[in-house]
Order: structure tokens, then C-alpha cells, then sequence
């Protein structure tokens, strides 16, 4: 997949305090309220909502880089794409283990839509973590 | 006169601590402005993004959400006033609210009445002590904010602006006021109104490589803007919080600057003094000695 830049995706992860991850890139994954979406180079300007999720991202170098975004949301415009979450971490920067205890704790919460956020936000950064090693 | 040369050397001693002391300040608040702008700067990204998105829902559909539909009659006002946790940082906390008390004389006459957020203690002991009432605060966090802080802020606020009409907490306005870095020398409190919320396109027509892109929305324009807008909010509450932060350090710094400056003055000018005190001292033991040695002479030379 040797692209020029000219044909590559332009990406931006942003966390609300900080850009997580920013460069060129041939393929960006996230998973939207809708279901997966695969985003190529010359993708028609979208704007989507994301769930707790798994957002990977193909670089042109052909590597992989996989982060762990709390919802927020996705946006897509003459090649640029915006991962935009009020939280985001990169799969390098998780701590498994404390992702494993916080969704021990999830399950405790009887509040049923509480315990749900909590689950999913655990589940996303566990599961960024697995598929990264 | 020895008794107060060592009194004035004792001063001269307490003024030194307390110039060691706020010139340690004045470094540790100098070092954190630059940590607090970079967080600045890092959150800016974010912002930038989110206002795209929002002004390109904007623009595509047509804007009516609850957080952004004026009510025709407004009643009750929120205003929310970000002032600090600890003092020493000259008039930082008292503008602010002198600011807000400005915004809230200006509501009360267009026959709102006002309810109060605060954050930080200083804001919060400043309404205790008038004994008024506060409808929520924060505290712990003016001078490293995070998201979180602002995320809970922002929901209190849009709750409260949600609410029904004549419900108990409802606020028909939302406004900010806080202090705006201007630069290091120059802060000033700022108020803007929150919500509801002036849709920013419009205000400034976009260059012609600013044109919006026909965007596909999912699921649909108005679900992505009911998830938008709180995170818009929120992030302009953030930005504020950060614009406070930095401020407030710069106003500590330069509060300490001239404690220090005003230190070294007295100093100076007790060491004077006591220079003089010892000066005189020596004087009246040299003349007491001349004294008693012509007495000696006199005495002396009478019995010759």
C-alpha cells in the first residue's frame, strides 16, 4: 500500500486535553453508534457519533495504532479525519490490569445505564490492548 | 537605643523570611504559567474541531434544539463564576467578582432573578460571608483543571437549563464569567453568555477554503447534535476553566513580585534606620567617655 501523501488520510485523535495522535494514514476503523465504519482515503465528509470503542488507525507505514475512545465522535472531510472524545488513550498507554479491576467494579454497580458506561469504557480499553499485542 | 537596634534587627530578620518566602512563590507560579498555557494550547485542538462539527451541523440542518431555543420570556439566570482556591494573588479573585456582580446588577434589571455556581473557595467564602445563596460550587481544582471537572460543571448547567419553566432550579440564561490571559501582564474578567447557545457560524463569514463540506450525518443530523452540543458546552466550560487557571498564576506572580519588591524596600529602609540607632548609640557612649574624661580633667586640674 505505497501511497504518495497526497492520496493518504490525514488523521487527528484528539482528547479534550491533549492531540493523543496525529499523522498520515491509509485506513482509519471505528465503531459508531451505526456499527463499524472503515474509512479510506477519499471518503465522502461524514460526521458520526462513536460508542465506547476501539478506534485503529493503518499509517502509511502500514503500522498499526490502536486507541481506546470514551463515545465522542468522527469526522471526515477532503481527506482529513478527526477522532474527537472527551477521553482517548493509546493502546501503549492503558493499564490492563487497571481496566480489569475497573470493570470488576462496573459489575458491581446495580444502576443498570451506569453500570453499562462503566462496562463499556473498561471493555474498550481491554479490548485496545488485546488486539494491539 | 540598644534595646530598638534589636528590634529593628529583628524586623529586618522576619522581612528577609517573608522576601525568601513570596520570592519562592513568585518562581513556583512563574514555572506553573508555562505548564498552564501549554495546557492551554493542548486543549485548543479539541475546541477547534468540535466548533467545526458543530457549525457544520449548523449549517446543513436547520438548528432547533432545546440548547440553543431562547425562551421568550426569560425569568431566571444562572451565572456561573470561576474565581480561585487560594488567595495571594492580588485582586485576581475580587475582580472577578466584582465582574460578576456587574453581569448579575445588568440581569436584575432586565427583571431576572439571579442563582449563583461558583468555583473555587475564594468565591465560595466570599458569598458565605454575605450570607447569600449559592445554588452550587465547586472547589479543589482552579489551578490544574481537568475534563472531568468541566464535563460535571457543564451537566450541572444544562440540567439546570433543561428544566421545565417554573420548576425549581430552572435557568433560562446560563452566563460565565471568568478571567480571560490576555498575556502575562494583563488579565481581565471577562463574562459570556453560555447559553443558550449563538451558533458561531454566521458571526464571521468563512473564508472561501473555510467552505463547510456537504457532510453525511449518522445516524441523523439531530441525534449528532443532541450528542454535540453538551460536549460544545462543556468544552467552552473547560476553556474557560484553563483561561482562569493561567490567569490566576499570572496574577499570583505578579502579586509576589512586588510583595518581594516591597520586602526588599523595607528592608532597606529598617537597615537605615537601625544604622542610625547604632550610630547614635556610639555617639552617646563616645560623648559619655569625653564627657566623663573632662569631668576627670577638670576635676584634676582644680585640685593642682
Amino acid at each position: 500500500m505505497a501511497q504518495d501523501n497526497g492520496n493518504a488520510l490525514h488523521v487527528e485523535l484528539v482528547a479534550a486535553d491533549r492531540v493523543v495522535w496525529s499523522g498520515e494514514a491509509n485506513m482509519v476503523i471505528a465503531r459508531t453508534t451505526e456499527g463499524d465504519v472503515g474509512v479510506l482515503p477519499g471518503h465522502a465528509p461524514m460526521l458520526s457519533l462513536l460508542v465506547h470503542a476501539v478506534v485503529e488507525i493503518v499509517t502509511t507505514g502500514d503500522e498499526v495504532v490502536i486507541a481506546a475512545a470514551d463515545g465522542g465522535f468522527l469526522s471526515v472531510a477532503d481527506n482529513r479525519v478527526s477522532v474527537l472524545s472527551p477521553h482517548a488513550l493509546l493502546s501503549n498507554e492503558i493499564d490492563v490490569d487497571a481496566a480489569r479491576a475497573d470493570l470488576e467494579e462496573a459489575y458491581a454497580i446495580v444502576e443498570p445505564s451506569e453500570a453499562e458506561a462503566h462496562i463499556r469504557r473498561a471493555e474498550a480499553r481491554i479490548r485496545a490492548v488485546e488486539r494491539a499485542s | 537605643m540598644a534595646l530598638s537596634l534589636r528590634e529593628y534587627r529583628a524586623k529586618i530578620k522576619s522581612t528577609e523570611s517573608m522576601k525568601k518566602i513570596t520570592r519562592a512563590m513568585e518562581l513556583i507560579a512563574a514555572s506553573r504559567i508555562i505548564k498552564a498555557q501549554q495546557r492551554a494550547q493542548a486543549a485548543a485542538p479539541y475546541a477547534r474541531e468540535l466548533t467545526r462539527a458543530v457549525s457544520a451541523v449548523a449549517s446543513h440542518s436547520k438548528v432547533d434544539h432545546p440548547l440553543t431555543t431562547e425562551v421568550r420570556t426569560p425569568k431566571r439566570a444562572a451565572i456561573l463564576v470561576i474565581t480561585s482556591d487560594r488567595g495571594l494573588a492580588g485582586a485576581y479573585s475580587s475582580s472577578v467578582l466584582k465582574e460578576a456582580e456587574r453581569l448579575a446588577e445588568r440581569v436584575r434589571g432586565e427583571g431576572k432573578e439571579v442563582d449563583w455556581y461558583i468555583t473555587g473557595r475564594k468565591g465560595e467564602a466570599y458569598f458565605k460571608f454575605r450570607q447569600r445563596p449559592v445554588a452550587r460550587t465547586w472547589t479543589g481544582f482552579s489551578d490544574q483543571p481537568s475534563y472531568e471537572v468541566a464535563a460535571e460543571i457543564g451537566n450541572a448547567l444544562i440540567e439546570a437549563f433543561l428544566k421545565e419553566p417554573d420548576e425549581d432550579g430552572v435557568a433560562d440564561e446560563v452566563h460565565v464569567v471568568y478571567t480571560r490571559f490576555r498575556s502575562m501582564l494583563t488579565q481581565e474578567p471577562t463574562a459570556m453568555r453560555l447559553m443558550p447557545l449563538e451558533v458561531v457560524e454566521g458571526v464571521e463569514k468563512p473564508a472561501e477554503a473555510d467552505l463547510l463540506p456537504l457532510y453525511e450525518f449518522e445516524p441523523s443530523p439531530s441525534e449528532v447534535l443532541d450528542a454535540l452540543l453538551p460536549q460544545y458546552v462543556q468544552s467552552r466550560i473547560f476553556f474557560a476553566l484553563l483561561q482562569a487557571a493561567a490567569s490566576e498564576l499570572a496574577a499570583r506572580q505578579k502579586a509576589m513580585k512586588s510583595a518581594t519588591d516591597n520586602a526588599e524596600e523595607l528592608i532597606k529602609k529598617y537597615t537605615r534606620i537601625a544604622n542610625q540607632a547604632r550610630q547614635a548609640g556610639i555617639t552617646q557612649e563616645i560623648s559619655e567617655i569625653v564627657g566623663g574624661v573632662n569631668a576627670l580633667a577638670d576635676a584634676n586640674a582644680g585640685s593642682e
